[in-house]
């Protein structure tokens, strides 16, 4: 009867193609429970109205469409700071390209080999904040990540970390189909920055659980790009303790399909949880940033900034979320989406929305799609600035609110320095 | 320096004529003043010289130093030497005001074929030359006149103008929003750059400005056209009597 149903049967067909992996070891429980959990849920459809922007098709289907190797130059991203680097090709760890595991004040560990132990400290993390976030919401595309997952990193940070820890992706085969999990756990009062960047793959499913304790802080700031055809699907999710702090940056370059998830629970009085994200799409670009807040703890503060430049029948998406639990008083919420367009044939699809239970709270929201102000751009030309350079420069003055979310100053920089290089390559 | 002849412009979405031909020639070393009633195409012909999009020239010729600066982009006529003071100077969040004006500088002298001006250098030469019209370290750092009061707008032209050092100012309604205080140190500014080898036009509404900068030459525009030249003591008689004599001398 399950076979009639397409829900169904390409769930199915997904599982067929991948399976829960051999080893799991003390993941093997929460991995069975997310295996029934996404058959139960099935994985999205086109109509499921929380897909209503972004077909999932190419997210689902039982094997990765193929995804061409990126050409192009390929200076590293973050080469100037001093980082842990940690390397995956096509989802599999790289020993030989990645750094000693050992840092002072975490521990790192791979969810490929950490089955082998009887008791980890990841035990109830694995999983839990992907099943957290599953309500009100399902996302069974991170369900069937618990559930199937190869390999990850499991970061458990006991002090304050000296070096941010670089995750790095390198896509070297057009088929791969990689599905990655990664845990962080900060104990009260600690702190790390965590990088991501580089293709991962033709196909990426990634799912990133943060649990932050009392008072701990969570730096992140990941790049997606620039590679074309890829088809990605990330889930963050974070867990914020009382005082902490977690802010998080995406730059999205490129990529045939993009859908980034963001799910943050305040559950600590006084955190606060930032996340930007700045999406640069040029022709076939689906980029989609789906983000739920919830505040369930007083005096919480959440912002989210996402900017997109969108041409050449680029399509850029925004549902972002703010839930208000009845206790969570003296909320400070804020949501900002918008998109430059740089003509005629690309659009934005935004979906706002605010859900407040408490009655004493500040929140504010708001979504514009607009083209690069005239006005502007006659005052920079008739100061002598040419038409491609004044537009550059409106088009990253577009997109400062969000680049000034990044606090370390050496990562904001080398951001600005990537937005500025991919709109120099463009230039007419 | 700037010679119009026969000026005809349309604003192309309405197809109505605004300038129905302006003569007019501003030597190198010489002030000349634009005076005349609301609507008589003053800003028009700021607007038209400096490229903005939205008008057509149906007639006539604008050269600077002999080129034709209607063929040119903005870009290209500020390259060439030819700068807008603006009446509503734009403001433009998230570029950096110092960004804004280095970038200009460099992008201008890159055009004329010149080396680009160092960061540490420009450093400099902004900092003198803002310190002479009282624009503080804030103001360079803030975003593009915003936040910026009437007042510091207009310093913010002026000290762009000296900044670039064009060859050829104009003005348009730089008095206004000025208190009378702003309007002194706007003047001075203007005045320091005052040269045997530059050209002003200045478009006003009150003789005000012009006891400030004296004009050598003082313009009466009416319905797209001068109507009347004449020195100083026209923009006096203007102040004294309004447009309505001149206009019905003419007429």
């Amino acid at each position: 009867m399950t076979a009639a149903n397409p829900r169904h049967s390409q769930t199915e067909a997904r599982l067929d193609a991948i399976g829960v992996p051999d080893g799991a070891g003390w993941t093997l429980a929460a991995r069975k429970d997310a295996l029934t959990r996404v058959r139960a849920a099935g994985l999205p459809q086109r109509r499921d109205e929380y897909w209503k922007f972004t077909r999932p098709d190419t997210l689902t289907q039982a094997e990765a469409p193929e995804a061409a190797l990126f050409v192009g130059d390929t200076r590293p991203v973050f080469d100037d700071v001093d980082r842990l680097k940690i390397v995956f090709v096509d989802g599999v760890f790289d020993p030989q390209a990645s750094d000693d595991l050992s840092a002072e004040g975490l521990t790192i560990e791979r969810l490929a080999q950490a089955g082998k132990a009887d008791i980890h400290w990841a035990k109830d993390l694995y999983g839990g904040l992907e099943q957290r976030g599953q309500d009100p919401v399902p996302r069974p595309l991170a369900t069937l990540n618990t559930a199937t997952a190869t390999d990850g990193v499991l970061i458990h940070v006991t002090g304050a970390a000296k070096r941010p820890v670089n995750l790095i992706y390198r896509h070297e085969s057009t088929t791969s189909d990689a599905m990655l999990h990664h845990v962080i756990k900060l104990d009260p009062g600690t702190e790390m920055t965590l990088l991501e960047n580089g293709p991962a793959a033709a196909r990426l499913n990634c799912v990133l659980e943060a649990d932050i304790g009392d008072g701990a802080s969570l730096n992140h700031v990941r790049t997606q790009g620039r590679d074309y055809q890829r088809r990605e699907a990330t889930h963050l999710f974070a867990r914020l303790g009382t005082e902490s702090r977690f802010k998080s940056f995406t730059m999205t370059a490129n990529g045939a399909m993009t859908r980034n998830e963001c799910v943050i629970e305040l559950t600590g009085d006084d955190a606060i949880a930032h996340v930007a994200g700045t999406s640069m799409g040029d022709g076939d670009f689906h980029d989609d940033d789906t983000v739920f807040v919830t505040h369930d703890a007083l005096r919480c503060e959440s912002r989210q900034v996402y900017k997109k430049v969108l041409r050449n029948g680029a399509t850029g998406v925004f549902q972002g979320k703010i839930l208000v639990k009845a206790d969570a008083q003296k909320t400070d919420g804020y949501q900002i989406s918008q998109s430059l367009l740089l003509d005629g044939d690309s659009q934005f699809l935004a979906k706002p929305e605010l859900e407040i239970y408490a009655d004493d709270v500040i929140c504010s929201h708001g979504s514009t799609s607009g083209a690069i102000d005239e006005d502007a751009l006659y005052y920079l030309r008739a100061r002598g600035v040419p038409k491609a350079l004044a537009t550059d420069l409106l088009t990253l003055a577009f997109l400062a609110e969000a680049v000034d979310e990044i606090e370390d100053e050496t990562l904001q920089d080398e951001i600005k320095m990537l937005l500025e290089g991919w709109l120099e390559r463009r230039r007419a | 320096m700037l010679e119009i002849k026969n000026l005809h412009v349309e604003l192309e979405d309405e197809d109505k004529a605004i300038l129905k031909g302006v003569d007019l020639t501003v030597e190198a070393g010489k002030v000349h003043a634009i005076m005349g009633p609301n609507g008589s195409g003053k800003s028009t012909l700021s607007y038209v010289l400096s490229g903005r999009d939205g008008y057509e020239v149906t007639e006539g010729t604008a050269t600077l130093e002999g080129a034709d600066i209607l063929s040119m982009e903005p870009e290209e006529r500020a390259a060439a030497g030819l700068f807008l003071a603006f009446q509503y100077p734009v403001e433009i969040p998230g570029v950096g005001n110092m960004t804004f004006m280095r970038t200009a500088l460099n992008a201008q002298r890159k055009a004329r074929g010149e080396d680009e001006v160092s960061a540490a250098d420009f450093l400099k030469l902004i900092r003198a030359k803002a310190k002479e019209l009282k624009i503080d370290a804030d103001m360079l750092k803030r975003p593009v006149n915003v936040g910026f009061s009437g007042g510091e707008k207009k310093r913010n032209e002026i000290l762009q103008m000296a900044l670039l050092e064009p060859k050829m100012c104009i003005l348009d309604e730089t008095d206004s929003g000025l208190d009378v205080d702003a309007m002194k140190l706007v003047s001075d500014g203007v005045n320091a750059l005052r040269d045997a080898g530059r050209g002003f036009l200045v478009i006003t509404h009150y003789q005000r400005l012009l006891d400030h900068i004296k004009p050598d030459f003082v313009h009466i525009m009416s319905d797209g056209r001068i109507i009347k030249t004449g020195g100083p003591e026209l923009a006096i008689e203007v102040e004294k009597n309004g447009y309505a004599d001149i206009l019905a001398e003419v007429a």
